[in-house]
């Protein structure tokens, strides 16, 4: 078998030879065959090793250990994009574009001045693809085959997309807020990725036009040197090398809005709204649900018996801020809660941890669930849709007690 | 090459020895093997590396793969002759089909 002699040649020399990869050591049971095959774990430019899905367009994930810390760092920061071959932008080139039918006072911006001109501001907000998990899905669907890692958690900076919108003179009939960047298909005819924002999130204070990641400059494949930051909605909207803005009087006609990253509406009623692109049954995909994930265990682990231990992991959600997380060890007829860690706001990942002491030799699964401010909680079943995305099914993890 | 710059290289090959790691390369990405393979491999990796097709082996039915090709051509304008469509579905079905 090709892989077995890679992990043998890997294991023997360490020596790595054109095109060689690494499986990964565990793999995430409930992935298709398909993905666990094709998954290895292997280094971008700037990057510590990440879990590959595809290389071109980059998909790479993070892994599960990773998110032990709450600020995910930038080199373990996963990576997506829809088209491949993105080009770095050299700062010097670089402008932003403010305009549309919707401005009366179009404008362009340096980095300098996007730096200087507006009032910096910073918010730590995760950043998690819309079909983060898609790879559980039950039955599974086509595309990206992710695991737990297309997600990250970061303290952006940047100017506040209100500020930026309002020096273009906003007129009150701009409906939508258009983003687009540097990356461009292979082909003319294939749809350059834009995407849109209706203006009420537009012009939250939170959502920023952002330069600084974790108070380092971005990195080229998290869309250096600017990307747009959208506290609670998903990572859809985080348009990446961004050097367009258009304030639209008109809904943005692309495919990313009109076909892609939409949900049947009766699945998520209680989504944040995008009036101007809901159908009669579709709507776009906006804020995160709410989710949790244990980070210190995976199934399989061996844990000892009779002794003290404590469980880790993290919660978030799409903004109104987690108020509890409990675990059940008795597949959910009982739930206890754990405690929850360090706030960095509402749009953070909340870690929590769980203290408990296992008394019985064998298996024993672990179920996680968080509730949000709102009294949002996560289901026992999944919410099956066929783009696979929002899947915060409960997480269960059955480890060995020895 | 100028003994600094190898001497780079020496260090950066011995990073990759140590973290057992190696770069990214979708060239040793193989299709399983039948006559319509280089054609697979040579349409489909016009826009996409074909680990894209890997990953989602035994999912897609006949009619799942076929509107895939189509979604190719349609919204992506993939360069792809209508005379093949059917050898690309049909070599898709047979080796990364759900049935």
């Amino acid at each position: 078998m090709t892989t077995r002699r890679k992990i043998i040649k890997a294991a023997l020399g360490g020596l790595v030879l054109a095109g060689g990869s690494l499986r990964l050591p565990r793999a995430l049971a409930g992935l298709p065959p398909g993905a666990l095959e094709s998954e290895r774990l292997e280094s971008l430019p700037g990057k510590r090793p990440l879990i590959k899905r595809s290389y071109r367009p980059p998909n790479y994930e993070t892994p599960v250990e990773d998110f032990r810390s709450i600020i995910t760092p930038n080199d373990r920061f996963f990576v997506r994009w829809h088209h491949g071959g993105i080009q770095p932008v050299a700062l010097s080139d670089w402008r932003l574009f403010v305009g549309g039918d919707g401005a009366t006072k179009p404008y362009e911006l340096t980095f300098d001045a996007l730096k200087h001109d507006f009032e910096p501001v910073e918010v730590v907000a995760v950043c998690q693809c819309s079909g983060n998990r898609r790879g559980f899905s039950q039955p599974h669907v086509a595309g990206v085959q992710w695991g737990h890692g297309a997600m990250g958690n970061a303290r952006w900076k940047g100017a506040r997309l209100k500020d930026v919108l309002e020096r273009a003179g906003l007129r009150a009939e701009g409906v939508e807020i258009a983003f687009d960047g540097a990356d461009e298909p292979y082909l003319d005819g294939s749809p350059d990725f834009v995407k849109s924002l209706p203006t009420w999130k537009a012009l939250d204070e939170n959502t920023l036009v952002a330069y600084e990641m974790n108070g380092a400059p971005l990195p080229h494949l998290n869309g250096f040197p600017v990307r747009v930051v959208v506290p609670g909605w998903t990572a859809t909207y985080w348009l990446k090398q961004l050097t367009r803005i258009r304030i639209l009087t008109e809904p943005l006609d692309s495919f990313w809005m009109k076909t892609a990253y939409r949900l049947p509406r009766d699945k998520f009623p209680a989504a944040a709204r995008f009036d101007s692109q809901t159908s009669e049954t579709t709507a776009p995909i906006t804020d995160i649900v709410v989710n949790s994930l244990i980070t210190d265990l995976t199934d399989g682990a061996k844990i000892a018996r009779g002794r003290s231990r404590v469980m880790q992991g993290i919660a978030w959600d799409g903004g109104a801020g987690i108020r509890r997380v409990e675990v059940s060890r008795d597949a959910g007829l009982t739930w206890e809660d754990a405690t929850l860690g360090q706030d960095l706001g509402r749009y953070s990942f909340r870690p929590w941890s769980y203290r408990f002491r296992p008394d019985r030799a064998g298996a024993l699964t672990l179920l996680v669930r968080a509730t949000n401010t709102l009294g949002s909680t996560q289901p026992a079943e999944l919410i099956f849709n066929n783009p696979g995305y929002h899947n915060n099914v409960i997480q269960s993890v059955t480890v060995e007690v020895v | 090459m100028h003994p600094r710059a190898s001497r780079v290289a020496l260090v950066a090959a011995l990073l990759l020895t140590v973290t057992g790691v190696c770069r990214a390369d979708e060239t040793a990405l193989k299709l399983a093997p039948d006559a319509d393979a280089s054609l697979v491999q040579s349409r489909c990796s016009v826009c996409h590396s074909v680990d894209y097709i890997q990953m989602n082996a035994a999912i897609l039915k006949r009619a799942g793969w076929e509107a895939e090709v189509k979604k190719m051509i349609k919204v992506m304008a993939a360069p792809i002759p209508a005379d093949e469509v059917d050898r690309i579905v049909d070599y898709l079905v047979k080796h990364y089909g759900a049935e």
